[in-house]
């Protein structure tokens, strides 16, 4: 019994980790699965429109890099559902029932993306030029419909509604009301934003690499100009967005905008903390910013703002991983609108890239940044739950699996997602560069 | 309500074996195809047929579990929780199968090929057969209901998982030869239709003997599905033993569109003859379909979801079916 106790404690740490990974691994690729093909139905799109063979060549080349892509995703993604019982049986014999509803949704939504992906990939010389265009639409309508769906999910174990809680038994469940929660339209705002930001300069940032070893001619530059447009347009609005789910939390969540903010004490117009790290009990290191979270939160310099003391230690997620994420998501964000201006003042002026090829050289950068930042909000947010599973209902360590072994599972997952990840970058690569300066 | 998610839970997961399975068994036939050269149209063949598909076929199994997990969500923990290893296992097999597929289709070099395809064959056996432990540890009681009170190992390594997981993937494997030999034919590759003919009656008539003898293990390991499975559900039983045979009549006379038909239904005749023979309990030995049900006002929306969404579902299903079944052109590429 001992060693089964025993075995209890490192299963909390492997099922987190097994998460976390699985998860950090999806979420790069479901946003692909998201975003890309919006990106290829654009240069199919105009190359509808145009009448010419280049950009309808570049989406059908783009297509069989979304095809690995959305293998890999899809598998990735199956694995979680099973997680989710393997790993929380706990959250989901309790709850599956009040927030499943979303799930069930996405499965049809992932029904209808799947189909259609099908058809679309390997119907390049089945249909005509215009029916293809049109299987690709509800591939684009599913892809979104199914992050919203899947979000939902996850913004109820932030929010959670639709049910009461009466001698420990869950009663009265509503899934419509848990679907939509509070969270729900923020969080799902903010990340199917992040999908479209995520696939437009990662493919981006691919042909950047193309153009800065000399490929200059007119394919390679619409392969870098439509994802990474597409990518600058809608950074703006996530910054907007971004900022509504900021108060948002800070409104519902107050414990983990004090993490974000590593704001440890209440405080009446506290600063803004950019950077530092929490030693001992103090924040170090950090630039602060005079009043400057009252007035993000509130417009006023002289909110009150919660602290992590404001809850027992046991309920305080750990801030410096929080506050360090956050901090990188939004500095990457804002960097990221800077190089959408920059090409944005280009183009104004006179319909070209900036001539720099330091402009290039960041694009490749903003590739990798927007995954690191797309990652770091997730942390952000996960992490920032926590210890709670379900947001002050149900412990993360209640909810765990207690049959042995789990570690296992956790190292075996490691080795294969190592091999995978590997597999999916050379297969990608292999499917080589697009044809030169025609 | 509870009996009408169950209908579409146990539909979709029909839907799964019938298709979902075939696609694993179709990488079962990969593996036997021989070498890179002798096996290159088999497998060309097989990537063909599957190959628009099968992500598609997959969603079954997503779509089970989610239903499973809204409409019953304690048995749906305890099965998760007690069965985590060979779950872990089909999960596992699950991604080997998708990636090394798609990843085998996008190379050009013979050894990155032969890599990924035994990376994909393998798989494509591993995983049914442990999803059919999963079959026999539920269908032979061994889930208790309470969480943490399961056996994480002899849940699923008994008799009737072994026999569960040997059936499954037999089945997937019968079903896939029975589906290429159709998809060759139409291709006009008669001798690859001859292959899979041979491969259908050799796997129909092993499925069929292990079927029988599976009856045996059920007697002494799981008395009360054998009771069921001879008492009520014996029809269906009959059912398939009958449809099994006319499979094999019709692959002897090669008519390779009716035993489709056949074919299938004899294993739906199997899978809802399991059913049956569980009804009315869900888990262990006392857990009834009732009891272990989300209240009714989660299972009307629930409900709602499913009607709307088969709605949308069928017809696009037969879109993607009709399109790469209609023809035999060979252009089929990514």
């Amino acid at each position: 019994m001992s060693t089964l106790l025993a075995a209890g404690g490192s299963n909390l740490t492997a099922a987190r980790y097994q998460m976390a990974l699985s998860l950090g691994w999806h979420i790069v690729v479901a946003c692909l699965g998201v975003g890309f093909p919006i990106v290829i139905l654009v240069a199919e799109g105009l190359g509808l429109r145009r009448g010419d063979r280049v950009h309808r060549a570049l989406a059908r080349r783009w297509s069989k890099a979304a095809a690995v892509l959305f293998a890999v995703g899809a598998v990735s993604g199956t694995i979680l559902s099973f997680e989710m019982g393997i790993l929380w049986p706990g959250l989901m014999g309790r709850y599956g029932s009040v927030f499943g509803l979303p799930f069930a949704l996405e499965g049809f939504a992932f029904f209808i993306e799947a189909i259609f992906m099908g058809i679309y990939l390997y119907g390049w010389d089945r249909l005509t030029p215009f029916r293809h265009l049109l299987t690709g639409v509800p591939v684009i309508v599913a892809g979104v419909s199914s992050a919203f769906f899947v979000v939902c999910a996850n913004a109820w174990m932030n929010d959670p509604a639709g049910f009461r809680v009466v001698d420990g038994n869950v009663v009265d469940p509503d899934p419509i009301a848990a679907m939509f929660n509070p969270a729900t339209p923020v969080q799902a705002g903010h990340m199917i934003l992040a999908a479209i930001m995520v696939t437009g300069y990662l493919v981006a940032a691919v042909h950047a690499v193309g153009m800065l070893r000399g490929n200059r001619g007119p394919v390679q530059r619409s392969a870098f100009l439509i994802p990474f447009a597409l990518a600058a347009i809608f950074t703006p609005a996530q910054i907007v967005v971004g900022d509504a789910a900021a108060r948002y939390v800070a409104e519902r969540q107050p414990v983990k905008l004090a993490a974000m903010e590593a704001q440890l004490h209440t405080e009446v117009g506290p600063g803004e903390h950019v950077g530092g790290v929490v030693v001992d009990g103090q924040l170090r290191g950090a630039v602060v910013i005079p009043h400057g979270l009252s007035l993000l939160i509130s417009g006023r310099p002289d909110t009150r703002v919660d602290g992590l003391d404001s809850v027992p230690a046991d309920r305080r997620p750990p801030v410096n991983v929080v506050h360090l994420a956050f901090d990188l998501m939004v500095g990457i964000g804002t960097a990221l609108l800077v190089l959408g201006a920059w090409l944005g003042l280009s183009w104004g002026r006179r319909r070209d890239l900036p001539r720099s090829r330091w402009f290039l050289r960041a694009a490749v950068l903003a590739g990798p940044a927007a995954v690191a930042a797309l990652e770091a909000g997730w942390v952000t947010t996960e992490v920032g739950r926590q210890p709670w599973i379900v947001y002050e209902v149900l412990r993360t360590a209640d909810a765990v699996n207690t049959a042995p072994g789990l570690a296992v599972g956790l190292v075996v997952l490691i080795v294969v997602y190592a091999v995978l990840t590997f597999a999916t970058v050379s297969v990608l690569r292999r499917l080589g560069p697009i044809a030169g300066g025609t | 309500m509870a009996q009408v998610v169950l209908v579409f839970l146990w539909s979709g997961l029909t839907a799964y074996v019938l298709f979902g399975g075939a696609d694993f068994g179709a990488g079962f036939w990969d593996l036997l195809a021989g070498g890179a050269r002798t096996g290159a149209r088999q497998r060309a063949r097989i990537e063909h047929s599957i190959g628009p598909v099968w992500e598609a076929n997959h969603v079954w199994l997503i779509f089970a579990l989610v239903v499973m997990w809204t409409a019953f969500p304690t048995a749906f923990a305890a099965v998760m929780a007690t069965l985590a290893i060979p779950l872990t296992a089909a999960a596992f097999g699950i991604i080997l199968r998708g990636s090394a597929f798609v990843f085998r289709k996008s190379v050009s070099e013979i050894s990155l090929q032969q890599i990924f395809g035994a990376a994909f064959a393998l798989s494509s056996v591993l995983t049914p057969f442990f999803l059919g432990t999963v079959v026999g540890a539920v269908a032979s009681g061994r889930v208790p209901e309470r969480l943490g009170a399961g056996d994480v190992l002899h849940s699923w390594v008994n008799p009737s998982s072994l026999l569960g997981g040997v059936l499954a993937v037999g089945v997937c494997s019968y079903l896939a030869a029975v589906y290429l030999c159709a998809d060759s034919r139409r291709a006009g590759e008669d001798d690859l239709a001859e292959g899979f003919r041979r491969r259908a009656l050799l796997m129909g008539v092993l499925v069929g003997l292990v079927a029988l003898g599976g009856i045996a293990v059920l007697h002494g390991d799981a008395p009360r599905l054998f009771g069921r499975l001879t008492g009520p559900a014996l029809p269906l039983i009959f059912a398939s033993g009958a449809l099994g045979l006319a499979s094999l009549a019709l692959l002897a006379v090669r008519r390779y569109v009716a035993v489709r038909v056949t074919a299938a239904l004899a294993v739906v005749a199997v899978l809802w003859g399991w059913a049956v023979g569980q009804y009315p309990l869900l888990l262990g030995t006392h857990l009834s379909i009732d009891a272990a049900a989300a209240p009714e006002p989660v299972l009307r929306p629930l409900v709602a979801v499913l009607a709307g969404g088969t709605v949308l579902l069928l017809p696009s299903l037969a879109l993607l079916y009709g399109i790469f079944q209609s023809d035999s052109t060979e252009d089929a590429r990514v």
